[in-house]
């Protein structure tokens, strides 16, 4: 399989130390927008709250839609709009809501669209949220996830991976070629941070499109850019049906297979030592990638 | 006449030895706009590279896009209600700072001048946009003055989270059909300097403001003074001056100016233009549109004022008016020269630097002129080349990117206003008789040969002219005005004219001799030694456990 020849020619890539255990792992998630981003971090978070961890979402996302799964509805109040509303005397609890299996979830929130700037907005909320002390230790966190809107835009938008507010991020692609083109854009994005600080890229998963030999194309594009593809979720409608029910598949029916694939994904990521700063393909070498494994035959 | 300097360094060596420190790119850069000035027939001077980007990190003596058109163009008018939208520091450092003057028609009249209205905008805007808070502010503003015209303008970080000033301009004036409100685009990083505000400034005046009210004032020679801000009151003086030689100024852009007189300055018969650089824009777009002529006038020293309100008498052509003109002239210039021939005296033979605007390093040369003192290095903060080398370099100036980020209006002639106060062939006649429009001859031309010529001069720049040639007299702004007086030579603002003024027509000449004869020969800096001059440099060492 194609696993085994990956990993031997990363083996030889300078991995970094795995974050000091017992830490909190602070992950942030990227990828094109549409691509499942809320959706994958949502119910691999569920994935790992049912596996007996504490973790934390912080959505980055003005529509506040990052952590309706996990509290099965929309009901939260965005830190930007307490912190409009209450003024400075603002507590914690005004923000965080839980949801599935005790999980820790913040909405940032931000303007409506064409508005204001919702990156201010986002370093705004993440740093009241330190302020606050959300990542205490009290509250035991195992992960705090950031799911971020988009690409990788501009400074607001990389506030997650700026500073050590995130330190892994997992990329959300598929086969197709705009996904893939965004991947390799957030990699720009983490390259340059990574070099000033102590952000690495965890790997690629990817959400299955049913683009012919997805699984082949995003391994060979991980590849190039030095991580690895740490997980091939499939297609399943039910992942959808349970969206509709406002919740998690794990949440909506535990027994079914897809549920099995995030518990992996989770699995997969807990046990992630491979932590790299990538490099960033040339658009040519980029779609040299795509001829070979897509459109050419 | 042209004059001669030998410098005791030649400005090429020192050209070379300043830019020596410089990375090779931006020592070429520089080397392009430190010029030691040529003279050849029919006014050839060598060619300077101006109206570039300032190399990052240089302590630059320019300002910002917003600067030019809030503080400048739009901040001496007393009745157009300004608006600033962003954070609070813009609009509290542009308030008035260039020390314009202005003198309301009654103690009832609005003036706006001592308020300063910002729609202070907070962190919650930024993320959230700001238009509705500046919404309120227009309605507070209606509410508390109820003024003619508002104007709102755009700061750095307005321009960023894409509030749309126009589009509440317009909101506001359908709720207020009465007001006229208009918003200027002119963030700060817009453009390489504040000429850029200049621009932004003229269009939306021409656009917004002239031309909406038909109201001209009674008089026979009616002129508009483009470029004139009232600093110290200098409009006040050339008031007074136009008034006792029979014509009527009817409005002033921007010094003692009201939005009435904006309005309808398309009515006046003629437009002179002082600052060249920040309201040529104007004076062009009113002779396509009205058919106004206009030509360069300098109203400061003496001789220039003379000279300028001589050709304003012969543009009209009345022997009344030029016999009349020419009397006063006579006895300012009498009463003048009692002063200036005294501080001649003592201020001849000496030397001054001059790094200051797009019209001012060019017109108080002359000003030192007549006092004796001779300008060995002058340079523009925000100019374009035809302020140099004169608008004959005109159509070989090349328009780069950041001058396109400006609009560029194109101007018709108005389909029923449009009517040219002479006909083309008396302006032909008048040109053939040495009578120059639309023109600026530049500052080079005006230069010694073999004198400086530097284009946004920079502080390390400035320390080394200080260091090579000790002039007697530095005159730029503030942000230059204390490292020029901290090496013990005297320091002139010619931004605000620092606590004075005016220094513009026969009086404020007056008061420029004087005020200068008082800095060069005032004691104070022969006594002043800094301490490491006297002493031994500090020396420290780190003390460890």
């Amino acid at each position: 399989m194609f696993g085994t020849k990956i990993a031997l020619s990363l083996l030889q890539k300078s991995f970094l130390p795995h974050p000091q255990k017992n830490a909190m792992r602070k992950i942030a998630i990227y990828g094109k927008g549409g691509i499942g981003k809320s959706t994958t971090t949502q119910n691999t978070v569920a994935a790992l709250a049912e596996m007996g961890r504490n973790v934390m979402v912080v959505g980055c996302d003005p529509k506040a839609d990052s952590t309706r799964l996990l509290l099965n509805g929309l009901a939260q109040k965005t830190v930007l709009d307490t912190l409009r509303i209450e003024g400075e005397d603002l507590d914690l609890d005004d923000v965080v809501r839980t949801g599935f299996k005790g999980t820790r979830c913040v909405e940032s929130g931000g303007p409506e669209p064409g508005v204001g700037c919702a990156g201010r907005g986002i370093i705004t909320s993440i740093n009241l949220l330190e302020q606050l002390g959300a990542f205490d230790p009290q509250y035991k966190l195992d992960y705090t996830f950031y799911d971020v809107l988009g690409d990788v835009v501009c400074g607001g938008f990389a506030m997650p991976i700026r500073d050590g507010k995130a330190e892994e991020i997992y990329i959300v692609c598929s086969g197709e070629m705009m996904a893939m083109y965004a991947a390799n854009n957030i990699c720009k994005g983490v390259h340059k941070f990574a070099e000033s600080g102590k952000v690495r890229l965890g790997g690629l998963i990817c959400n299955s499109r049913k683009v012919d030999r997805e699984a082949d194309l995003i391994t060979a594009l991980a590849e190039k850019l030095g991580t690895q593809m740490i997980h091939f979720v499939p297609r399943d409608n039910i992942v959808q049906r349970a969206e509709i029910n406002k919740k998690t598949v794990i949440d909506f029916d535990a027994a079914v297979e897809q549920a099995e694939e995030y518990r992996k994904l989770a699995r997969a990521i807990e046990a992630n030592k491979m932590f790299v700063i990538p490099s960033p393909l040339e658009i040519a070498e980029l779609e040299e990638l795509l001829m070979k494994f897509g459109i050419a035959d | 006449m042209t004059e001669t300097i030998d410098l005791p360094v030649s400005g090429e060596t020192f050209r070379d030895n300043v830019t020596k420190n410089y990375s090779n790119k931006l020592a070429k850069k520089r080397k392009k706009q430190i010029i030691v000035n040529q003279i050849g027939c029919a006014d050839e001077v060598p060619e300077i590279l101006a109206n570039t980007r300032t190399a990052p990190g240089i302590l630059t003596m320019r300002g910002c896009a917003y600067a030019g058109c809030k503080g400048v163009v739009l901040g001496p008018t007393r009745d157009i209600l300004q608006i600033v939208h962003g954070p609070i520091g813009c609009s509290f450092y542009a308030w008035l700072t260039r020390r314009n003057k202005t003198k309301p028609r009654s103690a009832e009249a609005a003036n706006y001048m001592p308020y300063c209205l910002s729609t202070d905008l907070q962190e919650d805007e930024i993320v959230f946009g700001g238009e509705k808070k500046l919404m309120a502010a227009i309605d507070e503003a209606v509410a508390m003055f109820h003024p003619k015209a508002i104007g709102i303008f755009a700061t750095c970080p307005v321009g960023l989270i894409g509030d749309d000033v126009h589009a509440v301009a317009r909101a506001a004036e359908e709720k207020y059909p009465d007001v006229n409100i208009f918003g200027f685009s002119c963030e700060g990083y817009k453009g390489v300097s504040q000429s850029a505000g200049h621009h932004i400034a003229n269009n939306k005046v021409f656009t917004d403001v002239v031309g909406q009210l038909e109201t001209p004032k009674e008089g026979q020679y009616r002129l508009n003074i483009l470029g004139e801000y009232n600093i110290g009151g200098d409009a006040f003086e050339i008031e007074r001056i136009a008034e006792a030689c029979g014509l009527t100024v009817h409005s002033t852009f921007s010094g003692n100016s009201e939005y009435e007189e904006f309005a309808s300055a398309h009515t006046a018969d003629l437009n002179v233009v002082m600052c060249h650089r920040s309201i040529n824009y104007l004076a062009e777009m009113m002779e396509k549109k009205y058919g106004i002529p206009w030509f360069k006038v300098n109203f400061i020293g003496v001789h220039p004022t003379a000279k300028s309100f001589r050709k304003i008498a012969q543009y009209y052509g009345d022997q009344a008016l030029i016999d009349r003109t020419e009397a006063f002239i006579k006895a300012e210039l009498a009463e003048a020269e009692k002063v200036r021939a005294e501080v001649y005296e003592r201020c001849q033979g000496k030397t001054a630097m001059l790094f200051v605007g797009g019209s001012r390093a060019h017109h108080y040369q002359d000003l030192l002129r007549e006092i004796g003192i001779k300008t060995i290095a002058a340079g523009y903060e925000f100019a374009h080349r035809d302020d140099y080398e004169g608008r004959k370099v005109l159509p070989d100036i090349i328009v780069d990117a950041d001058s396109r980020n400006i609009e560029e209006l194109s101007v018709a002639p108005d389909e029923t206003r449009y009517s040219p106060r002479i006909s083309e062939e008396r302006k032909k006649q008048d040109e053939a008789g040495g009578f120059t429009y639309n023109d600026y001859r530049g500052m080079m031309p005006e230069m010694p040969v073999g004198s400086l010529v530097i284009d946004d001069c920079n502080h390390h720049e400035l320390e080394a002219l200080i260091d090579y040639y000790k002039p007697d007299l530095v005159c730029a702004g503030i942000k230059e005005k204390y490292i020029v007086q901290k090496r013990g030579i005297p320091m002139k603002q010619l931004h605000s004219y620092d606590y004075m003024g005016p220094f513009a027509g026969f009086r404020g000449a007056v008061n420029f001799y004087r005020e200068i004869d008082r800095l060069l020969n005032c004691n104070v800096f022969r006594f002043a030694k800094a301490p490491w001059d006297n002493s031994p440099q500090l020396a420290a060492t780190y003390v460890s456990k």
